[in-house]
């Protein structure tokens, strides 16, 4: 009944604003949306065409899509996977060092250091400011020393990855942190007698979950995406594969550049669905 | 709500009782003080991490520009950035920039006006806010990839512009210079728009709409009066984050072009990969300093217009 009657009522206000002036009328948006649509698809139905095309003679075809998983060519695409590997690999350590660094830092703000709140958030744009390019010609001798301490592995790339995502893990979690009201469920528990350990694990990190997901998220999407700081400080990423890949066998670099594309899209769908669905559970 | 309002369980609450207690019996001054310590070295890991692979970085990116190989003072790298062909990385940087945002900033604005209306949780609109999404953080090589197979000597449109005889590349193949970025670019710069100025547009109160209706007012003047002057200031902002956005870009303009140094990235990368350009080491760290100007320049011009933005906000 309430779902109903508020369907209509949102109805009659879009007519309103249709008639005022403030929204576009239907024919409007759609002319709009259809026209930037068709020709934002442009490029991506070009890119699955060009996978579908023999390469040999005209025509269309499935086999480099088939091709993957033909054991015979699989030597031909061994860097590629290996590339995929070390991505995942890298967005699982960047996701840590946001979880284990990034997150207890901005409660700790929150709640005992209001003061910090402007210093943090400062701190967490900067990378917007410094971009990856010029970051990486100061990340150079920072990592022939990172080299030395922990090696040549590729996972040590994360940390310069956990600061290339701060901006936008920040905004995620800064989102869910102030909807919540930290410091009243904090002080709650704490004068019920909870420790801090059981207020961090069973009072924030259960109401922020929403928010460190959606930062956990967007962290893979834009690690799975980076190629400025491997590809200069030398480095083997799904990115930099690409690259090497596409001057050798350009279908299967498109093919792996759908595939990532259509990854990284469903991703922040459900990054977008995690905050409707909180947006819905704080109307009830 | 979740479990954790839910009163504690059994084992828990036997933990929650004894802690208290703990504290109590400890000394109070001391405690206070104790805890006190204990809070700022809670800030301690993060301060550490960023300090080492944020600030040192950027220091050093700032700083090598000023020193030659061995070590020593010098201007001499600095003087670079008034090197012609430099100056002409930095002008094809800015006008890329420029136009790219401008397109981006003036197409982008006019979906989020469609978009108005939309509900916000619906197919179309999670559709365009996650496509958008993927363009703007995450295309990179990829859409330098898309562009070849569309606009590419062999690409889609570029051969069915070849069957109605018109040739794209009638005075020669642009893709892979400068000219060849406007379009990737505009491919990233729209969603971002989309991103970036929707919040805006959204919060345009409909009781303005309303009072301007009341008051006899007319479409035109509620866009003219009301909704452009309140939107111009996060409008320009937006537009300037595009320019920052474009003239930082690195990997699509990599993957594109493989041969010279058109715009300043380019021109980092080769002078990071071969340490001699222009018979000079430590220029990468002089270019860097240029693009830090701008770019410091170009976000405090934001971050002003951006708090101009938040007095209709409140």
């Amino acid at each position: 009944m309430a779902a109903m009657s508020g369907a209509t009522r949102a109805g009659k206000v879009t007519s309103n604003a249709v008639q005022i002036g403030t929204e576009p009328s239907k024919a409007a948006r759609r002319v709009i949306l259809g026209v930037v649509g068709g020709v934002f698809a442009i490029p991506i139905v070009a890119m699955i065409l060009f996978t579908l095309k023999n390469s040999i003679g005209g025509g269309y075809t499935f086999s480099h899509w088939t091709g993957l998983f033909d054991p015979a060519q699989s030597s031909k695409y061994q860097q590629l996977f290996i590339a995929v590997g070390n991505s995942l690999q890298l967005a699982v350590v960047t996701v840590a060092i946001i979880l284990v660094i990034l997150v207890p830092t901005m409660i700790l703000v929150h709640l005992q250091f209001p003061k910090l709140r402007r210093v943090l958030e400062f701190i967490c744009i900067v990378p917007v400011t410094v971009p990856a390019i010029v970051l990486v010609v100061g990340l150079a001798p920072v990592y022939a020393v990172v080299v030395r301490i922990f090696g040549s592995s590729i996972w040590t790339l994360a940390f310069a990855y956990g600061i290339t995502v701060l901006p936008y893990a920040y905004r995620a979690i800064q989102a869910n942190l102030s909807a919540v009201d930290v410091i009243t469920l904090s002080e709650a528990a704490r004068s019920l007698g909870a420790g801090w350990g059981s207020v961090m694990w069973r009072i924030l990190l259960p109401n922020l979950r929403r928010g460190i997901l959606a930062a956990s998220f967007i962290t893979v999407a834009v690690v799975l995406g980076e190629f400025t700081i491997a590809s200069l400080l030398g480095r083997n990423n799904l990115q930099t594969a690409l690259v090497q890949v596409s001057k050798v066998d350009p279908f299967v670099a498109v093919i792996f550049a759908l595939i990532a594309l259509f990854f990284a899209f469903v991703l922040l769908l459900l990054i977008g669905r995690l905050g409707s669905a909180g947006r819905n559970r704080k109307a009830l | 709500m979740t479990v954790a309002n839910a009163p504690a369980l059994p084992s828990g609450e036997a933990e929650i009782s004894s802690r208290p207690q703990r504290e109590v019996d400890a000394p109070k001054r001391r405690s206070a003080g104790r805890r006190g310590l204990v809070k700022y070295l809670g800030l301690t890991p993060f301060a550490f991490y960023v300090v080492i692979f944020l600030g040192v970085p950027t220091v050093l990116a700032l700083v090598t520009g000023f020193f030659d190989a061995n070590g020593a003072f010098t201007l001499n790298n600095i003087t670079v950035l008034g090197d012609p062909v430099i100056l002409g990385a930095f002008a094809s940087s800015f006008w890329v920039s420029a136009v790219t945002a401008v397109v981006g900033a003036v197409v982008g604005a006019l979906v989020c006006y469609a978009m108005l209306g939309l509900k916000p949780d619906g197919t179309i609109r999670s559709f365009i806010d996650s496509a958008s999404s993927v363009l703007a953080q995450f295309g990179g090589v990829m859409l330098a990839f898309a562009f070849i197979a569309t606009i590419g000597i062999q690409g889609l449109v570029t051969v069915l512009l070849k069957g109605v005889g018109i040739d794209i590349f009638a005075n020669g193949v642009w893709l892979y210079q400068v000219p060849g970025l406007l379009l990737p670019y505009i491919y990233f710069q729209v969603p971002l728009m989309v991103i970036t100025f929707m919040p805006a547009l959204e919060g345009l109160k409909s009781q303005w709409a309303e009072a301007n209706a009341t008051l006899g007012g007319t479409r035109f003047s509620y866009w003219s009066r009301i909704a452009i002057p309140v939107l111009l200031p996060s409008f320009l902002g937006s537009l300037l984050l595009l320019f920052a956005n474009a003239f930082s870009s690195y990997a699509t303009a990599a993957a594109l072009i493989s041969q010279g140094a058109q715009i300043v990235p380019l021109q980092i990368r080769a002078s990071l990969i071969s340490e001699t350009v222009l018979g000079r080491s430590n220029v990468a760290g002089a270019l860097a300093l240029g693009m830090i100007v701008v770019m410091v320049i170009v976000m405090v011009a934001y971050s002003l217009l951006q708090n101009r933005t938040a007095r209709w906000q409140r």
